[in-house]
């Protein structure tokens, strides 16, 4: 298959093939298009970023401490949905380990904007 | 009213240029204050709470408001001086600045060296001419990712998507995440003016359909947005209307362009470069008026806030040389000249000298397989191969000063 790398900003152009059993990345600049060539042809994985709503309904941005595979990144948005952050949540706050026990912990990235009064 | 507040640099803007320019201006010994109209330092980055920033400037691989965060963290070690909610309404050649702040209400602050880092904003439907009403749900790219992210409402359920800039990509990917369906996104131009692994990691992950070389026709529905017509495009980028085709959608989302925000410049005499509507500039980043200097989006539009943070960096190191008098010698000036299919190279001049200088570069259109040829009077200073260039993707040569024999040329040969 052909595609391009999303590990960094160069978009490397990579083929990946399958030749005697084993996974050829070809195209890639560096170590972490290797790795991401491998991975995108056996089973994809993704970050997600997300937002959880706060005591007072605000919001305050999230992410996934690590990738979780591709075809379950809804299923991961609908557990970040069901979480609530306190008021004072701030950066590198954990509001969920393990999330679906895909291995990611939901971490707070951003500062809670606290809810517009109505 | 109060009197004259005196500083040795003054940065207008605190996002990550601002941040960044500030904190090596303090470094080389400068009094600082940053001037910030939002609430809060970060500028842009506050709202881009997407994955891909930090990993040439931390090593490691962040979102907006981490990156954000590490350098406001820094700012407030420091002791750099920050006014939020603070406006700048004017700004001479003698680095005078009007300011209007909550706390001080109309002051004067009067500096030895101004570094401008005040960004770009988004071009908009009226900018763009777009054809149609004006119902309610057509929004800019990034507006809407500020009312979805900093605000917590998304703006609309089925969505267009008119250009493929990096936010208008972002924002599909994030309005798809959030439940609404991102129905298309068309792209006037026959390529993308966004990164490539923006393509395949918002569209191409989530099924959404790009169409290349299309534009729209006729946005319609009262008094909120129905639909909207669509068209290919022919060699001259107008519409052939009778392949024209309709969509529903409710929202629509333009991402067609940023615009370095250079208002302030009007009563300066600083030079403005015509293509990329920022200033012209040395390699310190010093415009045409002695002391003022000039860094990120509203110098010239940056694909990656890690750039923009080294570029401000120089900016602010050499607005603090010249407020303290400590400007070493410069040699002679010679010009950057972008010609053959680059559109732009930056800085726009180089002092000849010692060490070296990095020129960053777009090109206008699509290569393939082409030679990228920097000379300098009769010395080829670089010729390399590459594979692709694109316009969405900003290029960079590392030059050495020792070497300038004339003016510069960064050129494209087939």
């Amino acid at each position: 298959m052909n595609t391009i790398c999303i590990m960094c900003p160069m978009g490397c152009p990579l083929n990946i093939q399958e030749v005697n059993g084993e996974v050829v990345v070809t195209g890639n600049t560096c170590k972490r298009g290797q790795i991401y060539g491998v991975e995108e042809f056996t089973h994809p994985k993704r970050s997600v970023t997300a937002l959880v709503k706060t005591e007072s309904g605000g919001v305050v941005s999230v992410k996934t401490s690590t990738t979780v595979p591709k075809e379950r990144i809804f299923d991961v948005v609908a557990e970040i949905d069901a979480l609530r952050a306190s008021d004072d949540a701030k950066i590198g706050d954990v509001l969920a380990r393990n999330v679906l026990g895909l291995g990611a912990d939901i971490i707070v990235t951003g500062t809670a904007k606290s809810g517009v009064p109505a | 009213m109060m009197g004259t507040l005196n500083f040795d640099v003054v940065i207008i803007g605190g996002g990550p240029a601002g941040m960044a320019a500030a904190l090596s201006a303090r470094k080389e010994g400068a009094s600082v204050l940053i001037l910030e109209r939002d609430v809060r330092l970060g500028g842009i980055l506050n709202q881009c709470i997407h994955q891909g920033f930090g990993l040439h400037y931390f090593g490691e691989e962040m979102t907006g408001p981490e990156y954000a965060e590490r350098f406001r963290k820094m700012v407030e070690q420091s002791d750099v001086e920050v006014m939020l909610e603070s406006m700048v309404l004017s700004l001479t050649d003698d680095k005078e600045l009007t300011v209007l702040s909550p706390k001080l209400g109309l002051c004067h602050i009067k500096a030895k060296a101004v570094v401008l880092a005040m960004g770009c904003r988004e071009r908009t439907a009226g900018a763009i001419a777009l054809p149609g009403t004006r119902p309610a749900g057509i929004y800019t790219a990034g507006m809407a990712q500020k009312i979805c992210n900093i605000d917590g409402y998304l703006v609309g359920k089925e969505v267009v998507i008119l250009g493929s800039g990096d936010i208008g990509l972002i924002m599909a990917r994030r309005m798809t995440t959030e439940g609404a369906k991102v129905k298309l996104v068309l792209e006037l131009m026959p390529y993308s003016s966004g990164l490539k692994r923006n393509i395949v990691q918002c569209l191409d992950d989530y099924g959404i359909p790009i169409k290349f070389s299309h534009t729209i026709t006729r946005v319609v529905g009262s008094p909120r947005m129905t639909g909207l017509y669509y068209a290919p495009v022919g060699a001259d980028r107008k519409p052939i209307l009778e392949e024209e085709q309709y969509i529903d959608a409710d929202t629509l989302l333009l991402s067609v362009g940023l615009i370095p925000e250079n208002d302030l410049l009007g009563a300066t005499r600083v030079e403005l470069s015509r293509i990329t509507n920022g200033a012209v500039v040395d390699e310190n980043r010093m415009t045409s008026v002695p002391g003022i200097f000039s860094c990120g989006n509203v110098l010239h539009v940056h694909d990656l806030v890690d750039n923009v943070s080294h570029e401000a960096e120089i900016a602010g190191c050499s607005a603090a040389k010249f407020a303290l008098g400590e400007c070493e010698e410069q040699g002679e000036e010679v010009a950057v000249v972008a010609k053959d299919g680059v559109r732009y190279a930056l800085p726009q001049k180089i002092h000849r000298g010692e060490g070296k200088v990095q020129i960053f570069f777009r090109t206008g259109d699509v290569y393939k397989n082409c030679r990228l040829i920097v000379e300098s009077g009769e010395v080829v200073l670089l010729s390399k191969k590459c594979q692709v260039l694109a316009p969405g993707e900003m290029g960079s040569v590392i030059v050495d000063k020792a070497k300038i024999a004339g003016d510069i040329v960064v050129r494209l040969e087939k």
